[in-house]
């Protein structure tokens, strides 16, 4: 950008007018956007009757670590983005995936305490960062797309898409669940998702009609992703007990939309479907189980030392 | 290959309550499409805008600064042109 952003301080006629409304007499609390909705607010958080809390709490913790996981590897790309433009989009997609994160946490830690790590008696984290900065990998519940390294920015457009369109499809059907709070994350994540997918079918389609370079960078990205595209779809017991209580999505019942939609990108962008086959888990043990790559160790290890070495920190 | 780079875009934006689109900054896209998704990233994260408008910086013409004068300061003294003799109406918007 060759212009400085907008200064906020300038109170003649600028755009962001209005948005301290909330905070009169209180300006120490100064921030953007102060018209901010709680998307939890008014909503009955009592786990719903005949759910067992531990299923629903395994359940959450599902979710919400497909949203982190990807979210800290997005926020790796900070800084590194082809345009700055780009970096703070991929920023946006993070911040989006990592407020879902927060709230299926504290979702997982109300349902079913005994999920959260324990810590020093007295430490003021909070469960859903007990949940994220002091599990091990094997207590990670993500797929393995979710987890891999990055790539390049190819790599990391076609994972937001296979991602996103996949998560898309099942939190519209996640925003009728019988558990009102879930209902409600759906609800806001939608409309998230919504954007990641159309800026990664956006760049899938560029960068499949760009250059030969962009072109061969796509394809190779969506064949190395391709064997993980799979295990999205394919349903844990839990999950498959959640939706016959009404609660949870059968990822298997989301798989024919998501492979249309995939079809119509790939279509338009005169990209083939892959034929690779999809990597299997050991022992029939899968991301959902616990059983992940080395990188999600790695990642974990960088994501989580600060904390660790805080265990009583306050941030 | 030459480096290239996008083209610059200016971007303007309608706050939610504003009546207008304003002037907030600018931008590289390849594309319209790109610029307006571009603008959504850059400018509106913070809860600012309800609506986007953006165009490419080669196609607004400018004012020179040489004809600041002949343009502009003949306005200068008259004063007679602000509604400033008249009282308003509390109840009249937007003056």
């Amino acid at each position: 950008m060759s212009h400085s952003a907008p200064d906020p301080s300038d109170a003649h006629g600028s755009v962001y007018d209005g948005l301290l409304d909330g905070a009169v007499g209180d300006s120490s609390q100064w921030a953007f956007g102060t018209d901010f909705e709680d998307p939890l607010a008014g909503v009955d958080t009592t786990v719903p009757e005949g759910v067992d809390p531990h299923a629903l709490a395994t359940y959450c913790l599902m979710l919400a670590d497909d949203a982190l996981v990807l979210s800290h590897r997005l926020s790796e790309w900070c800084s590194r983005a082809p345009d700055l433009e780009e970096d703070i989009a991929l920023a946006n997609i993070a911040l989006d995936l990592l407020g879902q994160a927060r709230l299926l946490l504290a979702r997982a830690a109300a349902a079913d305490p005994a999920v959260v790590p324990s810590l020093p008696e007295g430490s003021p984290v909070p469960p859903e960062d007990a949940l994220a900065f002091f599990r091990e990998a094997q207590a990670f519940r993500n797929v393995r797309i979710a987890e891999v390294a990055n790539g390049d920015f190819a790599h990391v457009v076609v994972r937001i898409l296979l991602v996103s369109t996949v998560r898309l499809a099942l939190l519209v059907r996640l925003a009728d669940s019988r558990d009102t709070v879930l209902a409600a994350v759906a609800a806001k994540g939608v409309k998230e998702l919504t954007y990641h997918r159309d800026y990664a079918g956006r760049w899938f389609l560029t960068l499949a009609r760009g250059t030969e370079e962009s072109r061969s960078r796509l394809v190779g990205a969506l064949d190395l992703l391709w064997p993980l595209y799979a295990e999205m779809l394919a349903a844990h017991p839990v999950e498959s007990s959640l939706a016959e209580t009404g609660v949870g999505v059968d990822p298997t019942t989301v798989a024919t939309e998501v492979d249309v939609v995939l079809e119509q990108v790939f279509a338009v962008s005169g990209v083939d479907r892959p034929d690779r086959g999809a990597l299997a888990g050991v022992r029939g043990r899968t991301g959902r189980d616990g059983l992940h790559t080395e990188e999600l160790s790695r990642m974990l290890a960088e994501m989580q030392v600060v904390a660790r070495a805080h265990p009583e920190g306050r941030w | 290959m030459t480096e290239r780079e996008w083209p610059l875009y200016e971007v303007f934006v309608r706050g939610k309550r504003g009546l207008n689109h304003v002037h907030v900054g600018s931008l590289h896209a390849a594309d319209d499409e790109m610029a307006v998704r571009h603008a959504r990233d850059v400018y509106t994260r913070r809860n600012e805008g309800v609506s986007i408008w953006v165009v490419r910086a080669d196609a607004i013409t400018a004012s020179s600064p040489d004809e600041k004068d002949p343009l502009f300061a003949p306005s200068g003294d008259k004063v007679y042109r602000h509604p400033t003799f008249y009282e308003i109406p509390a109840d009249v918007p937007h003056m």
